[in-house]
């Protein structure tokens, strides 16, 4: 009997926790005035009220481990809303650097620009299709560039500590194609001379990236022109003119990829089909902000994924911390449950109120961790190895309101089992015996 | 210890309540052996005593700019320079771009300078022998199912042939193995194929060489020889940079993340949780013993040892999560990478994690123990028995 | 028989607040070695007091206690433990046994602070508890005994170490008729045939008859002494 009751309990948590899972905000919102109209009007929810009620007046007496629940509950919200804002961040930050409206062209079958080489007939075929924008002049806003990586010093480091940055060399057309990048210091390269800008994120990451100033790629030097800003993963990366990269770097006419500015974006399909009949051609089309949250999506996995599991582990020492607490709480106050029920208050309402009180607990816990992980985190400046790029992306964490109701979430879910077995217990417990105690 | 049953006994008072306490504290270190692991495989990784002989010569420009072959005798001639060798980044995928394989297109005497790979003499002469022979690393080969004898195809994701097609095709003559499982994880993923067999298929390559590797004489020499290395180069358009095999991996995985500081602060938050929640319920278990632990003064047993027997218990509480926690990252890490069919390899838990684990375990034993076992201390025998 | 117990001038004060509260006033008392006295009053005289005093659980504010010609109120607390390892046991009116030993155990419990190896204690474990006449009981935890069982094990720890004087706290105050007088008659025996010297506080006149001299408090004082 015991068993099988054991077993139907799982099987309402397992159920419980399934639903729970994929109710979005609208719907906890409902479930929670439901709640507290229960609580407000029926009889059995009154009774559940005042002995919760009385519950959590003492709870000012079991600070200490009352402190346990919370504490540890924050610590794992706070932890696993770090490092999903850490994957949110990231994510975001190569989606922003796509556009609907932006076209990329690369050799077929190239996991990303940095593997693509097409050489010069390729280009200039793939800037004739129809379907790109126009400027002015007629000429077509169509962007060969050149993606290779160069080794630069590390801020904070000794000379010998290098690092890798991604340099883009750029076609005349790359300001009109990304209008997003703006100079907000010094001024743009020259064509034909050695002379960079760079991204505001590389400023960051690299030594001696200051308009005005010379560095060293390979034994050339390259003058420093000035800083750009873009608001996505273009920030870190370092741009020159590409027919001057191309001689640095041996390339002669071959270029990366192309991207273009779509006449209309709604013509892309049109665009992509035009490239994939043309015979001479073997390229791969996506819109730019296809490529790029692709680009995104294994390190995004991996971030997400070291969260959930890191997140679980400590859910799980939490929710055991929480039983602890809950168990030691409701065999503390025996002689009180036992009392209420030989007055008349039935079971339900005590189960209900050691919920209420664990749910309580849990729901501080988890506001202190998102607040603690959005005051700390929001904003914090990172880098890591750009996807499908050869530099380090420089990204901002970004705890997002979508975030925090996840760590709610958490944070009830554990709060609610913690306190579902405690309250069964405290339900069933003998009440002859508990009073005898007395 | 004649006092271990009295420890053990005042532990398991309350059986639910410890075990509840040790399932927290054995999560916490479950975490711990994991990211600890994780931590230290990123400090390890480029140590080895072989790796300390072994000097890496890339472009000064950017690790995917190629160097001369002319070079090769050069380096040769420096003082301090045992061996040279040379491979080159082939780009290798398989079935799918996205498939990324570690494939190198390398020099004759390539595993003579990493003896920390093994392989049959037989299968590196067949290595030798054939023009489209590949060596590949053990996991390499039971994750795609290959065996020695296949035929395989593999794309370049940078070089085509002369035809333009980027598909090349290998047969497997051999299987490497790692003999240094800490440092030299990835040996056992890597793909080999003949230097001169990708040269003359891609007209891309042109006779350049990706990277030198060379092995110096004396380890306390490799700086000076690094330097003349490069010197062999300076103001050339093929400027070099050599560093330790070490220094080379370190600013790599550098760029990764700053793991160190991750793992870290992830840890942090657990234990700080961790050390409230152990102390809660060592102070409850202390409090409830108040009459008992009076007795035993009664009895004789002196104030500092009153101390002693509670502190004892919270490190021995800690020891037990600890140590299956421990364990359980420890037996988890290979039965993951064994059961993903080698997709998944995550460091292994190694003897450095475990010692700064024990002493955390009682370090925290002392820290959770210290306040209850400072009351237990300071007992008023005749106030606690009037209680 | 000279004295084994001798105090002079004793008295003892708490601070309760600001309150300086007199629980002894001035005990002089003499308890010869192999007495068995009873220590009798009412509630709040001081009676339980005065025996922390002797058993070196406690120390007077004033005057001086020699026990077995050593001064015990001028020992530090280290050394109070260690002598009342070797020199007392203690009975308990709630026999403050430990839960989670045994019987056997509980009894070991005051030899573990000796040099004797784990084959002696338990053989004096062993003695002792079939002293009490339980040695059928060694293994059994305290929840499974009856009070008066467990009363008999407290009494086995106590006198395990051997000690010259055993110190009980109304030791029947929490047991039924029957079983109240096995531990009596047991405390007489160890007092007749084991010269113990037994120094008991009791309420109850009919466990007082169990030994051979009886002293009153009233208020912190002594009043009666009988016989002489």
């Amino acid at each position: 009997m015991g068993v099988l009751r054991n077993l139907g309990l799982l099987l309402f948590l397992v159920v419980v926790m399934i639903g729970w899972v994929v109710l979005p905000w609208p719907g906890a919102a409902l479930l929670a005035l439901l709640v507290a109209a229960w609580l407000a009007l029926t009889r059995r929810g009154r009774q559940s009220a005042s002995v919760a009620v009385v519950g959590i007046s003492t709870l000012r007496q079991r600070l200490g481990s009352s402190a346990v629940i919370v504490v540890g509950i924050a610590g794992v919200v706070g932890v696993l809303v770090a490092l999903l804002s850490m994957a949110e961040g990231y994510a975001e930050t190569l989606r922003k650097t796509g556009g609907l409206d932006t076209a990329i062209v690369m050799r077929g079958a190239s996991a990303s620009e940095v593997m693509s080489v097409m050489d010069r007939d390729s280009v200039t075929q793939v800037a004739q299709t129809a379907g790109i924008a126009r400027d002015a002049k007629g000429e077509p806003l169509a962007s060969p560039e050149l993606v290779v990586a160069a080794n630069l010093p590390i801020k904070g480091g000794t000379a010998d500590d290098q690092g890798s940055v991604q340099l883009r060399g750029v076609g005349a057309q790359a300001w009109a194609v990304r209008p997003q990048v703006r100079i907000v210091e010094g001024r743009r390269f020259e064509n034909g001379l050695r002379e960079l800008i760079v991204g505001r994120g590389a400023a960051r990451q690299f030594a001696g990236l200051v308009p005005g100033q010379e560095v060293r790629l390979g034994n050339q030097s390259w003058k420093v022109a000035g800083v750009f800003a873009s608001g996505d993963a273009l920030e870190s990366e370092v741009w020159a003119d590409a027919a001057v990269v191309a001689d640095t770097y041996r390339r002669g006419s071959s270029r990366a990829s192309v991207t273009v500015r779509l006449a209309d974006p709604k013509d892309f399909a049109a665009f992509k089909t035009a490239l994939e009949a043309n015979p001479q051609l073997k390229v791969d089309v996506a819109t730019t902000l296809d490529y790029f949250s692709k680009q995104s999506e294994g390190m995004t996995k991996v971030i997400r994924t070291v969260g959930m599991v890191v997140g679980s582990i400590m859910g799980i020492g939490a929710l055991f911390g929480a039983l602890n607490t809950m168990f030691a709480a409701v065999a503390a106050r025996a002689r009180e449950i036992a009392t209420l029920r030989a007055i008349g208050f039935a079971g339900l309402p005590v189960v209900v109120a050691v919920m209420l009180e664990t749910m309580l607990l849990a729901l501080l816990g988890g506001v202190i961790g998102g607040f603690l992980a959005w005051g700390i985190f929001n904003g914090y400046q990172a880098s890591t190895l750009a996807g499908g790029a050869v530099g380090k992306l420089d990204f901002e964490l970004h705890v997002t309101p979508q975030l925090l109701w996840t760590g709610l979430k958490w944070a009830l879910a554990i709060g609610f089992i913690g306190g579902l077995f405690p309250a069964m217990r405290a339900a069933r417990m003998p009440v002859t015996a508990a009073l005898r105690e007395l | 210890m004649k006092y271990l049953h009295l420890v053990w006994a005042a532990l398991f008072r309350r059986k639910t309540r410890t075990f509840l306490t040790l399932v927290s504290i054995i999560a916490a270190f479950l975490l711990f052996g994991l990211l600890d692991a994780v931590r230290a495989s990123f400090e390890q990784a480029g140590q080895s005593a072989n790796g300390a002989q072994r000097l890496q010569v890339g472009a000064k420009l950017s690790f995917i700019q190629a160097l001369p072959s002319s070079l090769e005798a050069q380096i040769a001639q420096v003082p301090g320079v045992k061996d040279v060798t040379f491979a080159n980044w082939f780009g290798g995928a398989y079935q799918d771009p996205h498939n990324q394989v570690f494939s190198f297109a390398v020099a004759p005497n390539y595993l003579d300078l990493y003896p920390e790979i093994s392989v049959s003499g037989a299968e590196k002469k067949a290595f030798l022998a054939t023009r489209s022979g590949a060596l590949v690393g053990e996991r390499l080969a039971q994750k795609f199912h290959w065996k020695v004898g296949d035929r395989i195809p593999m794309q370049s994701t940078i070089f085509p042939d002369r035809e333009g097609n980027k598909n090349w095709t290998f047969d497997i003559v051999g299987i490497l193995h790692s003999t240094d499982k800490k440092s030299g994880g990835f040996f056992d993923q890597m793909f080999l194929l003949n230097w001169k067999y990708f040269d003359d298929t891609t007209p891309y390559n042109q006779g350049q060489v990706g990277w030198y590797v060379t092995r110096v004489t004396d380890v306390k020499r490799t700086d000076a020889v690094a330097k003349a290395i490069d010197a062999l180069s300076a103001n050339s358009d093929h400027e070099t940079r050599s560093q330790t095999e070490q220094a080379a991996t370190a600013n790599w995985l550098k760029q990764l993340a700053d793991i160190g500081l991750i793992v870290s602060s992830i840890m942090g938050a657990v234990f700080f949780t961790l050390l409230l929640l152990a102390g809660n319920t060592m102070m409850q278990a202390v409090r409830e013993r108040t009459s008992e632990l009076a007795v035993m003064k009664t009895i004789g047993f002196s104030d500092v040892s009153m101390l002693a027997m509670v502190l004892a218990e919270s490190v021995l509480l800690l020891l037990l999560g600890g140590v299956v926690g421990l364990g359980l990252a420890t037996l988890l890490v290979p039965a993951i990478g064994a059961g993903s069919g080698g997709m998944l390899n995550l460091p292994t838990v190694g003897a450095s994690s475990w010692a700064l684990g024990a002493g955390l375990m009682v370090l925290f034993g002392v820290i959770v123990g210290a306040v209850p076992a400072a009351s237990a201390m300071r007992l008023n025998i005749v106030d606690a028995l009037r209680r | 028989m000279g004295s084994l117990i001798e105090i002079r001038d004793v008295s003892k004060l708490y601070l309760r607040g600001k309150q300086k509260v007199e629980v002894l006033h001035h005990i002089d008392l003499d308890i010869a070695e192999g007495d068995f006295l009873a220590l009798m009053g009412p509630s709040g005289s001081g009676k339980t007091t005065l025996l922390n005093l002797i058993g070196g659980l406690d120390l007077p504010s004033a005057g001086s206690i020699v026990v077995g010609g050593q001064r015990i109120d001028q020992l530090g607390a280290n050394a109070l433990a260690r002598w009342r390892a070797s020199q007392v046991g203690f009975v308990f009116q709630f026999y403050n046994l430990m839960p989670t030993l045994s019987a056997q155990r509980n009894v070991e419990l005051p030899l573990l602070l000796t040099k004797l190896s784990g084959v002696e204690r338990r053989k004096r474990a062993a003695i002792a508890l079939q002293l009490v006449g339980l040695a059928d009981r060694a293994t059994h935890k305290p929840t499974e005994l009856s009070g008066g069982q467990q009363q008999r094990v407290s009494i086995a720890r106590a006198i395990v170490s051997d000690p010259k004087l055993l110190v009980c706290d109304e030791p029947t105050g929490d047991l039924d008729r029957q079983s109240a007088e096995e531990v009596l008659t047991l405390l007489r025996a160890l007092n007749r045939d084991h010269g113990k010297t037994i120094l008991m506080v009791t309420h109850d006149p009919k466990a007082a008859e169990y030994a051979n001299s009886t002293v009153e408090l009233d208020k912190g004082t002594l009043v009666v002494r009988e016989p002489a």
